[in-house]
C-alpha cells in the first residue's frame, strides 16, 4: 500500500473482486454508494478500517483496497482528490457516462 | 486476407480454456491476487479506476467484417454499448465484468481474435500503415511482414520476459503512416538494385518519459534475412537492456547510453552467427503468407465522374468528406475511406455497438468486407469503388459516422486519461472535446489546414503528445489538472519530437491556448498552403510562444 494517507476524514475504497466496480466500507458490510460510506476519522479508526479491507481481500469480496480523503459538502461527503471524484461518479465524457 | 492457421486456432483455444480456469480458481479463493494479476495481464485484463478493462488486439490493424459483428455483439453483451480503438490498433473495453471475460475470450477465439500479448513485457501487437494493400504510394504489402514478425514472436520463449515491453511498427510505402520511428524497432520495405524487397531497420523509437526517434541501425536487410535480424537485435537488447530501472529498460535508452554505433556492431555479430540458420525466410514460405493478403477481387470499369462531381457540387458536406476522407489507390477506379471516429464533441476512439454493426454491414456492401483500424483512432474502408462513393457516405452518414475531418484540427487523438485509467494525472477525452467544439466550423477548419492535436493523460504518452504537431500532456500540479503544451512533433517520415513551448495551462485555459497558437499559424504562414508543422519548422518556437506569454516572457 502507498505511503499512509493522513486526513482529516478518510473513506476506504477498492475494486470488487467479480466486475472491478468501485466499492466502499461501510457502516456495515460494503457498499457502491459514496453517501453511505462508514466516515474514518484517526489513526486508529484508519487502522480497523485497513483491517476489515484487509479481511475482504482474503475473503475475495475486493482488492485493492485504500483509504482516500473525503470533505463535507452540502449534507454528504465528496472525495477531495479528483481521480476520486471521478472514481465515484464515473467518466465525465458524455455519451459514456450516460452508457456508465 | 490473412488467416489464422491451425496453430493458432489451437493455442488460442487452450489459452482460452486455460483463463477460464484461472479466474473460477481467482473467484474461488484458490489464486490470490497477487498469483493472478500477472495471469490477467497476459490476457489483456487491466484494472482500472471503474472497472476492469480487456485490450483486443487487431493484428496490424486488419479487421474483417464477421470480426468486427463480433466486437458490437460484446460491447453490447458484456459491456456498456461501445468499445474504444486505441493508438496502438488495438480495441479496448471498458466495463467487462472478470467473471465475463472467458466468455468473452471465447467468441473472440470463434472469430480468431484475442487478447494475447497487449500487455506485459514481451513483443507487442506488430502495427502496420492502416492502408496496407491499398494506397497508391506502396511498394509492398506491410501486412505480410507483419504477419511474418507475429509469428515469430507470439510466444517466442526466449522473449517473453524482456526487460520492458517491445513494439514493431511496419511501412512499406513512401509516406510512413504506422509512425515507425516512434516504435522500439521500425521496418521501412524498400526495393533493391534489382527491385528485390529488402528493410530499412531503425531501433531505439519511443515516446513516454524519454522520447526518442528510432535511429537506422541498417539501410538494407534481405528479405530473407529478417527475422534473423530481428532476432540479433532483441538478444542483445535482451542481453543489455537495463532490468535494474523500469524506466530506463526500453531499448531507445540502450541505444541513447551506448550509442547507435556500438549497438550496431554487437547486432551485426549476433547477425553473422544466425544469419541462414532456422530463422531463414525461405521464398515458399512467404509467399505461403503473401497469398493471405492477395487483393481483394477487384472490377475494372469505367468510373462515372460526371456522377460523382454532381453529387459533390449538391452537397458541400459530402464534398469536405471526399476532399478529405478518401486517398488515392493503387487500382483505378478505387479509393479508400477512412470513417472518422472523431464527431464533433464526441469521444476520440470511441464507437457504439450499431456503429460498429453499420461499419460492418458498409463493408460487406462495399468494400470486400475488410474493414482497418488506424493508430489515429479512426476506421478505415481500405478498397471501394469511387462511383460507390455517395452511396458509402449516405449510409454512414446514418451512423453518425460522416464526419469529413481526417487530418484537420478536430480528428484529434487522445488516451483514456483519468476518465479511466489507472495511471492518468489528467484528463484528455474532455479536453479533446472542448477543442473539437471550439473548432467545430468545417470552413474553419479547412482554412486552417492540416494540423494534428494528440493529447496524452500522463507521461506515458499513449495519446502520442510528443508527436503532435501540438501535443499536449497532461500534469498533476498540486493536485490540479495541468496541461502543457509542445509544438513541432511529427510521426511521419519526417519524424520529430515535439519541444515544451512554456509554462503549463490550467483545464480551463488550455483550449484557449490551443485557438491562439492555430491563429498565430493563421496569421504568420506564407500562405494558406504552408502547412502548420511547416510554418513552426521556419518560424521556431518564439512567435507561438510570445503570442501564448507576452513577448516580456523571452527575456526572462
Ligand atoms: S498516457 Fe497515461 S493516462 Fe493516457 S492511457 Fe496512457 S497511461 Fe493512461
Amino acid at each position: 500500500m502507498a505511503k499512509k494517507l493522513v486526513a482529516e476524514q478518510m473513506v476506504l475504497t477498492a475494486n470488487r473482486l467479480a466486475d472491478g466496480r468501485v466499492i466502499y466500507l461501510g457502516a456495515d458490510g460494503w457498499t457502491i454508494d459514496l453517501d453511505e460510506a462508514r466516515i474514518v476519522r484517526g489513526a486508529e479508526e484508519a487502522e480497523g478500517a485497513e483491517e476489515a479491507g484487509r479481511k475482504a481481500v482474503a475473503d475475495r469480496i475486493l482488492v485493492e483496497p485504500y483509504l482516500i480523503e473525503v470533505v463535507t459538502v452540502g449534507g454528504g461527503v465528496e472525495p477531495a482528490r479528483l481521480r476520486e471524484k471521478i472514481r465515484c461518479a464515473g467518466p465525465t465524457t458524455g455519451h459514456s457516462r450516460s452508457a456508465a | 486476407m490473412y488467416r489464422y492457421d491451425e496453430f493458432d486456432a489451437e493455442f488460442v483455444n487452450d489459452r482460452v480454456a486455460q483463463f477460464s480456469d484461472q479466474v473460477r480458481r481467482r473467484i474461488a479463493g484458490e489464486l490470490t491476487e497477487e498469483q493472478f494479476k500477472p495471469l490477467r495481464l497476459m490476457n489483456g485484463v487491466y484494472l482500472q479506476l471503474h472497472a476492469y478493462m480487456l485490450r483486443i488486439a487487431i493484428p496490424y490493424g486488419t479487421l474483417s467484417s464477421t470480426q468486427m459483428r463480433k466486437l458490437a455483439h460484446i460491447a453490447r453483451t458484456y459491456d456498456k454499448g461501445y468499445g474504444h480503438f486505441t493508438t496502438r490498433q488495438n480495441l479496448q473495453f471498458n466495463w467487462p465484468s472478470l467473471e465475463d471475460i472467458p466468455a468473452i475470450l471465447q467468441e473472440l477465439a470463434e472469430v480468431e481474435m484475442h487478447a494475447i500479448q497487449t500487455s506485459g513485457n514481451c513483443i507487442r501487437n506488430t502495427t502496420a500503415d492502416h492502408l496496407a494493400g491499398a494506397s497508391a504510394d506502396e511498394h509492398a504489402d506491410p501486412r505480410v511482414y507483419a504477419e511474418i514478425i507475429r509469428q515469430w514472436s507470439s510466444l517466442h520463449p526466449e522473449f517473453s520476459f524482456l526487460p520492458r515491453k517491445f513494439k514493431v511498427a511496419v511501412t512499406g510505402a513512401s509516406t510512413d503512416r504506422a509512425a515507425i520511428r516512434a516504435h522500439d524497432i521500425g521496418l521501412e520495405i524498400r526495393r533493391g538494385e534489382n527491385r528485390q524487397i529488402g528493410f530499412r531497420i531503425f531501433v531505439g523509437g519511443g515516446l513516454g518519459r524519454t522520447p526518442m526517434l528510432g535511429k537506422e541501425i541498417r539501410d538494407f536487410v534481405e528479405e530473407r534475412d529478417l527475422l534473423a535480424y530481428l532476432e540479433a537485435i532483441l538478444r542483445v537488447y535482451n542481453r543489455w537492456g537495463r532490468r535494474d530501472n523500469k524506466y530506463k529498460a526500453r531499448i531507445k535508452i540502450l541505444v541513447h547510453e551506448r550509442g547507435i554505433e556500438s549497438i550496431r556492431e554487437e547486432v551485426e555479430a549476433e547477425f553473422a552467427e544466425i544469419r541462414g540458420g532456422a530463422l531463414d525466410l525461405p521464398q515458399e514460405e512467404r509467399q505461403r503468407i503473401a497469398r493471405y493478403f492477395a487483393p481483394p477481387p477487384f472490377e475494372e470499369g469505367p468510373i462515372d465522374a460526371a456522377r460523382l462531381t454532381e453529387a459533390m457540387a449538391k452537397d458541400p458536406a459530402f464534398a469536405v468528406w471526399v476532399e478529405r476522407n478518401t486517398h488515392a489507390h493503387k487500382q483505378p477506379g478505387y479509393t479508400s475511406v477512412t470513417i472518422s471516429l472523431k464527431p464533433i464533441g464526441g469521444v476520440p476512439g470511441d464507437a457504439k455497438a450499431d456503429q460498429m454493426d453499420s461499419v460492418a454491414d458498409i463493408a460487406d456492401r462495399f468494400a470486400f468486407g475488410e474493414i482497418r483500424v488506424s493508430h489515429e483512432q479512426n476506421l478505415i474502408l481500405p478498397h471501394v469503388k469511387k462511383n460507390d462513393l455517395p452511396e458509402i457516405y449516405a449510409a454512414l452518414a446514418e451512423a453518425k459516422l460522416a464526419t469529413g475531418n481526417r487530418g484537420l484540427v478536430t480528428d484529434i487523438i487522445a488516451c483514456p486519461g483519468l476518465d479511466y485509467c489507472a495511471l492518468a494525472n489528467a484528463r484528455s477525452i474532455p479536453i479533446a472535446q472542448r477543442l473539437s467544439e471550439r473548432f467545430a466550423d468545417i470552413e474553419r477548419q479547412r482554412e486552417i489546414g492540416d494540423v494534428s492535436i494528440k493529447i496524452s493523460g500522463c507521461i506515458n504518452a499513449c495519446g502520442h503528445h510528443h508527436v503532435g504537431h501540438i501535443g499536449i500532456l497532461g500534469v498533476d500540479r498540486k493536485g490540479e489538472e495541468f496541461y502543457q503544451i509542445t509544438l513541432g512533433g511529427a510521426p511521419g517520415e519526417d519524424a520529430s519530437i515535439g519541444e515544451i513551448v512554456g509554462k503549463g495551462f490550467s483545464a480551463d485555459e488550455v483550449v484557449d491556448a490551443v485557438e491562439t497558437l492555430v491563429d498565430t499559424y493563421i496569421r504568420l504562414r506564407t500562405d494558406p498552403k504552408e502547412s502548420f508543422l511547416t510554418a513552426y519548422r521556419r518560424l521556431g518556437e518564439a512567435p507561438f510562444r510570445d503570442a501564448l506569454y507576452g513577448e516580456a516572457s523571452r527575456a526572462a
